[in-house]
């Protein structure tokens, strides 16, 4: 079976149509799965009470944030190296997925800092770095969009993703420096939890939806780029519905 | 050619001085706005006073990105020096050399003057001095990419910040963190180790980057 035929935008598109109701569907059912555990069956916390539920969204998002970037990095280095339009297009419909978890990550971040920590913002290391890689993945999509030519923004996001890519561990560790050398005068006590097997639960099914949420939303985005960019291919113009 | 490269861009900056000192201009001003802002206490002046020296370079050397490659650009020559059988990393590295030398030098040399305005100690200004010696080449290196990567675009002055800050902040963490570290009368060294690894990483990778990026603008 040559599966190399999918490797062009025209032949991927109705490929992509098919796949996204096997990703969506049961993203939406471990969504809510995962929601009704978080909020109702999981207890309630012995130091924080209630207000920890936020974690449920709040860790997944951060996750898919950060591994969105790697994915982003890799698809837009392959479509460099094999001049793969396809996988360029990939990389760019990620980007948006990736800076919308991150920015998700952050407020949520926010909303759960305020009655454990007493403050919206704080400049720990984990919140900062988070905060520099909303900047890295905003640079990518600005840097997209002001580009005309799509190969040559194609490979341009190349570059600065993968730059972005080798540059996202120095700044952890440089921010992990600043942070505990500059420590505050309060310490705050970031509570890992023991954590109850509902919570773990619930955690690991928000997660496994918040993957299958990107994959089917990334495709549906993907199909848009195509469209867009391969609409004088003129079997194409005929083919899409 | 490398001596060939940085002599030329050397001559090409001399015939526009006025572009170097509006840099250095830039620099003395945001610097001194910041104590306008804040007030004059001495005290508070110190404690932000390598913050807002190494932000207040970061900007200034925002502002002479552009100047790296567009000319070049907009006359030819870039084209025919990616076309030469030199490697263009030999190339990048010597216009990185010649913009660091004219546009980052004199911020290094002005730097310990604006120290004094905050009041800092003599040790202190030549751990200043140091920090922006051996952090702005990175500056430069890791801005050489983002100028190449916006090459010709509408909007490149704000897009090359938006690209290029987030990349610059090890460096403002370091370098700030060094001299924050001697107002503290605590060691130097551990910052100081760190932004040299960061420029000998800059040095050898950046100019690469800035070569693929060149290549992708130009085609």
């Amino acid at each position: 079976m040559n599966l190399y035929k999918y490797a062009s935008p025209v032949n991927f598109y109705p490929l992509a149509g098919k796949m996204i109701p096997w990703f969506a569907i049961p993203s939406a059912i471990l969504f809510i799965a995962g929601l009704y555990i978080g909020f109702f069956v999981a207890p309630t916390d012995f130091q924080q009470g209630d207000a920890y539920r936020i974690m449920f969204i709040h860790v997944p998002a951060a996750w898919m944030g950060m591994f969105l970037y790697m994915l982003m990095a890799l698809y837009a280095g392959v479509g460099w190296a094999f001049n793969a339009r396809l996988s360029s297009m990939m990389a760019s419909s990620i980007s948006i997925t990736g800076a919308m978890f991150t920015f998700l990550s952050l407020v949520t971040g926010s909303f759960w800092g305020k009655p454990t920590w007493g403050t919206w913002w704080v400049w720990d290391a984990r919140m900062t770095s988070t905060l520099i890689l909303l900047f890295l993945y905003i640079g990518f999509i600005s840097l997209q969009a002001s580009i005309d030519d799509p190969r040559r923004a194609d490979r341009a996001g190349a570059v600065l993703a993968l730059v972005g890519v080798v540059n996202v561990p120095i700044i952890y560790f440089s921010v992990q420096w600043w942070n505990t050398l500059h420590q505050g005068a309060t310490i705050r006590i970031l509570n890992k939890p023991t954590i109850a097997p509902p919570m773990l639960a619930a955690m690991l099914i928000m997660l496994a939806a918040c993957w299958l949420y990107s994959i089917a939303i990334v495709l549906v985005r993907l199909r848009c780029i195509i469209l867009e960019r391969e609409q004088n291919v003129a079997r194409f113009a005929e083919a899409a519905v | 050619m490398l001596r060939w490269i940085v002599r030329r861009d050397l001559i090409l900056a001399w015939r526009r001085r006025a572009d170097v000192f509006s840099t250095v201009f830039f620099f003395v001003i945001v610097v001194s706005l910041f104590p306008l802002g804040i007030g004059p206490e001495a005290q508070l002046l110190k404690s932000i006073a390598p913050g807002v020296v190494w932000v207040a370079a970061l900007l200034a050397s925002m502002l002479s990105l552009g100047r790296l490659f567009a000319n070049d650009y907009q006359d030819g020559t870039l084209e025919q020096l990616l076309l030469t059988p030199q490697p263009l990393y030999l190339i990048v590295l010597g216009k990185i050399f010649a913009q660091w030398l004219v546009a980052e030098i004199p911020l290094v040399l002005i730097a310990p003057l604006l120290g004094v305005q905050f009041d800092l100690s003599k040790e202190t200004l030549l751990v200043l001095f140091v920090t922006l010696l051996i952090g702005t080449p990175v500056l430069s290196l890791i801005g050489s990419v983002g100028a190449a990567l916006t090459l010709g675009l509408r909007g490149s002055g704000v897009l090359i910040s938006i690209l290029v800050l987030p990349l610059y902040i090890p460096v403002l963490i370091f370098g700030a963190g060094a001299v924050d570290a001697s107002i503290m009368g605590s060691s130097t060294e551990s910052d100081l180790y760190l932004l040299g690894a960061v420029t000998v990483l800059s040095l050898t990778f950046a100019p690469w980057a800035t070569s693929a990026a060149l290549r992708i603008s130009l085609e």
